[in-house]
């Protein structure tokens, strides 16, 4: 019985009070000593091609507003570089772009396309998934939508439905593309070593295929070996990645969830140093300097930060970095009754192999036992091959034992 | 073909925020704006020569700009009537994601309105995933609020039933620590099982009724301080994060005390001293009021804020019990009826209900509806 059901919306709010009144309290406004005093870095690099686009594009948009040619080429360069520098700020440009039509109900394919991967983002997979299947009723040869629905429906969980939109890639785009696509969703689907093996043959056989290409098959394999409890071929596949040399917050968070499992943390703070933008890798940096002794000078500042912005993110009402929350709350504040909270609020929407993972660990340092059971049963449904989760499972099914 | 790729939903999620914050004092009204300059540099355009850097001269630079930029995006009404937003210094400041410009100013053409109007327009045009975080103070009550486009105009009632209307959060507290005594039937039976014989003491022929009130009232008031005190110390290492206990080894420990309690009143085993069982087993009911703070969600820094409301409010609701029950048993307390049957039986039923809480919460299952 929880007594407190019925207050804990007003208390919730009074939460949020105290929050804003903390963020308000630690705000030190100054006035900088000198004019040549660097207050904001907007992008790595000073000249960036890709910004440089979109000022242009910005340009033309505050001329044509309505214009869906202009909408999309904008929207579309900025949810490249919401990838790119893992700045989701990004993502809200692109929705202002693409105003004039956000609610319209059957906007250019284009649109909907970008409206979807928009939304995905968001965590709105309901409507994203809405969105994509009229782009797809109206253009079948889509095979960003397929890729799209087929990323959406991993996400949540529906391999049987992924499965289903991967197969039309094989006639739509690379042989590579696709086997990466249908890859993704097998290796979870009870099929890793098949799945790693195909994709393995694939990418040696292909030598031409382009560096992203290269680099997204490369993560996967990456990723399935890390759950096959390979470190040493995971390793392989993540350096390879790496050495291609595009920036990836995806594959950089991949890589650093191996080493932060093996225990190596000075590689992590090593590799993540200047990532502090994208809260995940933050996240991810932040474990690293938890666990090394003594911890460095930056750690208390970006435990501090993490807080501060899954705060912010609280004021705003998103709910967008429950797992990072969660994850942050077990690992950081040590708070496993919250960060059950959390991971199951998480689980109601994904169910990635991380999903998993943060249930099963808070559940098991909430002595939870019940409360892993949806992420127990879904590992078995799935014969899921994951040797961090079936550690943590197997934690937690012989606590049950009496 | 744009092919997006990995699917980088483990992603970064701190989207664009600005901070106003706006008081009424006896000088009128007045604000801060703290705006990222991430947004002013898509909005009004900062880093001038273009090197993706935004230096301190090129913000001074673009001040005039800032300035007009926020006073055309934040109209505020005082009583109905527009207030001009008076301008009066920029500087810097840095939030979790990136630096702010930090804007203050003062709207003196609107006095000291009974009812503020907040329009706020910024960035939303460029970005609709846009927020406006609004902390309003007014003589010591804080009020917050979020602007979206959806809810980009808003009323708020700064009289006094206004602000009467505001939650206070440290009573609040204080209620929740009352609800939890009176609705957590495990600290409630605890302390029943140490009151029942309060007014009576053991001699060799059984319970016998104290003779004066006065040492049972001193009886109790030991107990009721020493479970106090003990609870008080554990609650507080737990909610600042100095000491943490399973959830469930602490369930289960508080039901074991609450057996072990009524077991007394039966079978004596302990001293006489019933302030020293309150305050031992006070130290695991602490632990319980913890998780109980823990599960309202609050995290470590606002707990300890929290943290006297609530443990004031346990100690009301306690004392509540104490009100309710001693002059009942002092005033009963030489029938047979009050030494053999209440305290005897009610120990019993105590001790089995406690016994099947302390074996759901040592099997893990849920059998008694409460």
């Amino acid at each position: 019985m929880n007594p407190f059901a019925a207050s804990k919306f007003l208390l919730r709010g009074l939460a949020m009070w105290a929050v804003l009144g903390g963020l308000a309290a630690s705000a030190s406004p100054f006035l900088p000593a000198d004019d040549s005093q660097v207050l904001e870095r907007l992008r790595a690099k000073p000249f960036d091609p890709a910004t440089h686009e979109l000022h242009e594009l910005r340009a033309r948009l505050a001329v044509a507003p309505t214009n869906p040619v202009v909408a999309c080429q904008f929207a579309r360069q900025c949810i490249e570089l919401s990838r790119s520098e893992a700045n989701p700020r990004y993502l809200g440009r692109a929705q202002g772009a693409l105003a004039p039509w956000w609610d319209a109900p059957m906007p250019p394919v284009e649109v909907l396309l970008l409206r979807a991967t928009i939304k995905q983002s968001q965590h709105d997979f309901t409507n994203a998934l809405t969105d994509l299947a009229a782009v797809l009723k109206r253009d079948p040869a889509n095979a960003q939508a397929w890729l799209t629905k087929a990323t959406v429906l991993t996400v949540i969980g529906d391999y049987a439905g992924a499965r289903l939109a991967c197969r039309p890639l094989g006639q739509l785009t690379t042989g590579l593309v696709a086997l990466t696509a249908t890859v993704s969703v097998t290796a979870l689907d009870g099929q890793a070593a098949t799945s790693a093996d195909l994709l393995n043959r694939a990418l040696q056989g292909d030598p031409q295929a382009g560096a992203a290409d290269r680099l997204w098959a490369l993560t996967v394999l990456g990723e399935i070996a890390t759950r096959r409890g390979q470190p040493a071929a995971a390793e392989h596949y993540f350096k390879s990645a790496l050495a291609l040399g595009l920036h990836d917050p995806y594959l950089l968070g991949a890589y650093a969830d191996l080493l932060l499992d093996r225990g190596r943390n000075a590689e992590v703070v090593a590799l993540l140093g200047n990532e502090s933008t994208a809260d995940a890798l933050l996240l991810r940096l932040t474990l690293a300097e938890a666990a090394l002794v003594p911890p460095p000078a930056s750690y208390p500042a970006h435990v501090a930060s993490l807080q501060a912005r899954f705060e912010a993110g609280h004021l705003r009402g998103d709910f967008v970095h429950q797992r990072e929350e969660a994850r942050f709350t077990l690992e950081l504040l040590h708070e496993p009754a919250a960060a059950l909270r959390l991971a199951q609020a998480n689980w109601q929407v994904q169910r990635e192999p991380a999903d998993v993972q943060v249930l099963l660990a808070a559940a098991g340092a909430a002595d939870d036992a019940a409360a892993a059971q949806p992420a127990l049963a879904f590992m078995h449904q799935h014969h899921l091959e994951d040797v961090q989760l079936e550690r943590l499972a197997s934690q937690i099914t012989l606590a049950r034992e009496p | 073909m744009w092919v997006c790729l990995s699917p980088w939903t483990a992603g970064a999620h701190t989207q664009s925020s600005a901070y106003l914050m706006i008081q009424t004092t006896p000088a009128g009204v007045t604000g801060q704006w703290d705006l990222a300059l991430r947004d002013l540099e898509d909005a009004v355009g900062l880093d001038a020569n273009d090197d993706g850097v935004i230096t301190w001269a090129e913000l001074r630079a673009r001040q005039a700009a800032v300035f007009a930029y926020a006073q055309a995006r934040l109209h505020i009404q005082g009583d109905g009537r527009p207030g001009t937003l008076v301008m009066d210094d920029l500087r810097v400041d840095n939030h979790s994601d990136g630096a702010y410009a930090v804007l203050t100013f003062a709207v003196p053409d609107i006095g000291h309105p009974t009812r503020l109007g907040l329009d706020y327009r910024a960035f939303f045009d460029i970005d609709p995933r846009h927020r406006g975080l609004l902390r309003l103070e007014q003589g010591g009550q804080t009020r917050v609020g979020v602007f979206s486009p959806e809810t980009a105009s808003q009323q708020f009632d700064l009289s006094a039933a206004g602000n009467a209307a505001i939650p206070n959060p440290f009573l609040t507290f204080v209620r929740e620590g009352v609800w939890h005594i009176w609705s957590g039937y495990d600290h409630m039976m605890f302390l029943l099982a140490l009151l029942l014989p309060g007014v009576l003491k053991r001699t060799g022929r059984g319970w016998e009724p104290v003779a004066a009130n006065r040492p049972a009232l001193v009886n109790i008031l030991k107990i009721v301080t020493a479970f106090t005190a003990a609870h008080s110390i554990t609650l507080s290492l737990a909610a600042l994060g100095i000491v943490h206990l399973p959830v469930r080894l602490v369930e289960a420990s508080i039901a074991a005390t609450v057996v072990l309690a009524a077991l007394n009143n039966v079978t004596p085993f302990f001293a006489e001293r019933g302030w020293m069982v309150a305050f031992g087993f006070g130290l695991l009911h602490g632990f319980g009021f913890a998780n109980a703070l823990a599960d309202l969600g609050l995290h470590t820094g606002q707990m300890a804020a929290t943290l006297l409301g609530f443990n004031i409010g346990v100690e009301l609701g306690q004392l509540a019990i104490v009100a309710v029950f001693l002059p009942l048993a002092l005033s009963v307390r030489h029938l047979m009826f009050y030494q053999r049957f209440v305290l005897r039986f009610g120990s019993v039923a105590i001790m089995l209900v406690a016994s099947t809480w302390l074996a759901e919460r040592v099997f893990d299952f849920k059998w008694l509806p409460f």
